[in-house]
């Protein structure tokens, strides 16, 4: 910070009032290191940042020509929902298919004797290759899985980002004519926020189904040690039910999830990579 | 919150933002199945030695009231290989070795003369099905103090009639629930169950629970790929519940 301070006193009469954009870059800038790169544009270039300071002081109207475009772009995602959401991509990957895998060991919920297949998975669709090995992914990526649903949850919550996303109750009016737009060709609700109404439920709903997991996964793991859980479930059995609702949770979301991105093309997708979304629908 | 910026800078911002997310292309190695066949195992390691640390030795599996235990004729058999390994009954004695002051045969009625545990408890199998039984046996606990067994060791080895074998950790070995266990239902053990002897520990999976027992051995070290039929396969060895 010192460094950019240092910067911009040096530059100040010849950059003032003239391109206020590196400034701007640089207060968002999620990593606050844009300073060098100022520096360089300002060396290289330091002729027409003359040209141009003398130009408004002159002439205020008209912008020049080689005044840089300027794009309307938003950090919407910071690094650790981008990190937590492709962690979380994959281990709910990687827990979904080995979890069917585990499944197709006693694909029912009913009782041993007799037993009814009320579910045969394709093996193709399995991770594993067999229990013992579904068990050592699901075992394994139990961990990545709650691990970053805790970093998430925490950082959601203490960074107050969760305000874009959490579907609450004014949310609630929004939804249908969303629904309406994606399903029956409605017109299309003006853009508010970063999400849209239908969004918000949807995602805070994965971040309930991710819960259920979890919760209903320790139980299943360790039910006489979270015998106190497993009673909160309607006890051991009937939580492999709720175990495997919760993944039924995720199955519905993420086809609908895919085909959003899809949709909403490249830049859509590239922001949940770097964060940044270039033209956001939204106008705050 | 919208921010205005060069195409350039975005970009550039892009790109750094972009790479800070490279650590996560290391999950890439589990496609390869010689490494994650590695990794996936030390993840159950992993999960083993949390579960371990996890077991309350004191704390009771839940228990169930004579009304809630399935019939007999629905609690399943269940073996690796034969269900009947004809064992001779009228001959049987339990091999006591290892790290105990008295080693040696032990007949059925020196274990049956030990305080008699009943209890009605889940079992709990790792393909997901759970039956509600009722069980009779002696605690193990009371057991390993009638050989002089030195409880500080870690593991108690378990070998059967049928050639299958398992080893636990003392712990749950001396947990009040687990049970040397001679009957189902109130009645001895039948030969498909496991007669004349077997392991019954509610806080443990079902292979955890061996069958028709023939050796018991305390010890401080386990052979490396030889802890249990199922473990040495890919199960895990903890298989606590």
């Amino acid at each position: 910070m010192a460094n950019e301070d240092g910067v911009d006193k040096n530059d100040e009469q010849k950059n003032a009032d003239t391109s206020p954009q590196p400034e701007v870059a640089a207060a968002t800038s999620p990593s606050g290191e844009s300073a060098p790169a100022k520096l360089e544009e300002v060396a290289a270039n330091p002729e027409p940042a003359v040209d141009k300071s003398a130009a408004v002081a002159a002439e205020p109207g008209p912008i020049p020509a080689d005044e840089p475009e300027l794009v309307r772009a938003a950090y919407e995602h910071p690094l650790a929902i981008r990190i937590t959401h492709w962690v979380n991509a994959i281990s709910l990957f990687v827990m979904v298919t080995s979890g069917l895998r585990i499944f197709r060991a006693f694909p029912t919920f009913g009782p041993k004797i007799p037993e009814k297949v009320l579910l045969d998975i394709p093996k193709s669709l399995t991770l594993g290759g067999w229990l013992g090995g579904a068990l050592q992914w699901h075992f394994t990526f139990m961990w990545l899985f709650a691990g970053s649903g805790v970093v998430y949850f925490v950082f959601q919550a203490f960074s107050g980002h969760y305000r874009t996303m959490l579907f609450t109750l004014r949310d609630v009016p929004g939804v249908w004519p969303m629904a309406r737009h994606y399903f029956f060709f409605g017109p299309k609700p003006p853009a508010k926020g970063q999400y849209n109404p239908l969004q918000k439920l949807a995602y805070t709903s994965t971040i309930g189904f991710g819960v259920l997991s979890l919760l209903t996964g320790i139980v299943l793991y360790k039910p006489a040690q979270f015998s106190w859980l497993a009673f909160v479930f309607g006890g051991y059995h009937l939580t492999r039910l709720w175990h495997f609702a919760a993944m039924c949770g995720f199955l519905a979301f993420i086809p609908g999830h895919l085909i959003m991105v899809l949709l909403h093309g490249w830049g859509n997708f590239y922001s949940m990579l770097s964060g940044w979304k270039r033209e956001p629908e939204y106008q705050e | 919150m919208i921010t205005r910026l060069e195409d350039k800078e975005l970009k550039r911002q892009s790109r750094r933002q972009l790479l800070k997310l490279a650590p996560i292309a290391a999950l890439g190695v589990f496609a390869f199945p010689k490494v994650s066949e590695r990794l996936v195992k030390a993840g159950v390691g992993f999960s083993d030695w949390a579960s371990g640390s996890l077991f309350r030795g004191q704390h009771l599996a839940q228990t169930f009231s004579n009304s809630e235990v399935v019939p007999f004729s629905q609690f399943p058999y269940n073996g690796y290989d034969v269900l009947d390994p004809e064992v001779d009954l009228e001959k049987w004695t339990l091999t006591v070795e290892g790290d105990v002051q008295h080693p040696g045969e032990y007949k059925l009625e020196q274990i049956q003369a030990l305080a008699k545990i009943d209890q009605n408890t889940r079992h709990v199998c790792v393909e997901g099905w759970d039956v509600i039984g009722a069980f009779g046996g002696a605690r193990i606990s009371d057991f390993m103090v009638l050989v002089g067994a030195n409880t500080g060791a870690r593991f108690l080895e378990v070998e059967c009639a049928d050639d299958y074998y398992e080893s636990i950790d003392m712990a749950s070995a001396l947990h009040p629930q687990s049970l040397l266990c001679y009957e189902m239902y109130g009645q001895p053990l039948d030969r498909k169950h496991g007669a004349p002897l077997r392991l019954q520990m509610p806080t443990k999976l079902g292979y955890k629970q061996a069958k028709y027992l023939d050796t018991v051995r305390v010890t401080n070290v386990l052979k490396p790929d030889k802890t249990g039929y199922w473990e040495d396969q890919g199960y895990s060895w903890f298989g606590g519940l």
